[in-house]
């Protein structure tokens, strides 16, 4: 294994050290958003699926 | 009297300040993303190496990690965002190089997407002035999720798994972008470095997560 892997990999742990207590402490103080909370979430995210899957589209001719 | 206009008048200093913050961070955006990708093009022009690139990614992180929350909320903030913000950029030199000799039109078309996909998502959530703040849990799972399946294709190098990581990191950074602009105008966050440093993040996982799927999936990579 290439030593480029392996700083890889120790940069991608020290991010799950990082995340892991972060995660937590949003998992415990987030507050529950309602259906149409997600549904405001949701809306903008199909737009960018819809916008990546045209620009593959473009980027292939 | 005096005590009606001081309750009246405290909204109107919050909205002031929140449109302080949301100036001030949008001006710092662009300066930082005009120096990475300066950065980036010194990067190219040096012909430096992946291991190089990797080097100053690590040592970018590590700032981000431990130095900028010590000096956000002083001057010492401004030079250690560009610093980091500098590596950054230098450290995704030799990804766009690579996709520079293959395909230029591929970078173009990234880095357009990515604008318009930050300047979209910026505007619906300075618009529609929703509160995301519902959402921090969700992301910092999908998060973790995503950078434990990264650790895992490192050994595994599935590239239909490299591909969908990529897509995910595309979905997962735009939630954050909603989610930091909302934080900023509902005052969750006061510090524009902090808040800079978040969008530049989410801004650049962004491209280069789209510059992976269109050189895949463009049939060049």
């Amino acid at each position: 294994m290439d030593w480029l892997k392996i700083g890889s990999a120790a940069l991608l742990i020290g991010m799950l050290v990082m995340i892991w207590p972060r995660m937590r402490h949003a998992m415990k103080h987030t507050p529950k958003g309602t259906s149409e909370d997600w549904k405001s979430f949701l809306i903008p995210l199909i737009a960018v699926v819809g916008f990546v899957a045209f620009l593959i589209m473009m980027v292939r001719g | 009297m005096l005590g009606n206009q001081s309750v009246a008048s405290r909204p109107i200093e919050s909205v002031l300040s929140t449109n302080k913050v949301i100036r001030s961070t949008y001006q710092l955006l662009s300066m930082t993303l005009l120096f990475s990708a300066f950065a980036a093009y010194l990067s190219i022009a040096m012909q430096a190496s992946q291991g190089m690139g990797l080097v100053a990614t690590i040592v970018g992180i590590v700032m981000l990690w431990f130095v900028l929350p010590r000096t956000a909320n002083s001057a010492a903030g401004i030079p250690v965002i560009f610093a980091i913000t500098g590596l950054l950029g230098f450290g995704v030199g030799p990804m766009v190089a690579y996709y520079l000799s293959v395909n230029p039109s591929i970078v173009m078309t990234a880095l357009g997407g990515t604008g318009v996909i930050f300047l979209g998502l910026s505007g619906y959530a300075l618009t529609t002035r929703k509160d995301f703040s519902f959402m921090g849990g969700f992301l910092m799972v999908g998060l973790l999720v995503i950078v434990g399946a990264a650790l895992l294709n490192i050994f595994m190098g599935i590239p239909a798994l490299s591909l969908t990581i990529s897509a995910a990191v595309i979905m997962i950074m735009s939630g954050f972008i909603l989610y930091e602009t909302s934080s900023i105008i509902h005052g969750g966050e006061t510090n524009y470095i902090m808040a800079t440093a978040s969008l530049f993040l989410s801004i650049l996982n962004i491209f280069t997560s789209l510059l992976h799927l269109l050189g895949a999936l463009g049939g060049d990579d």
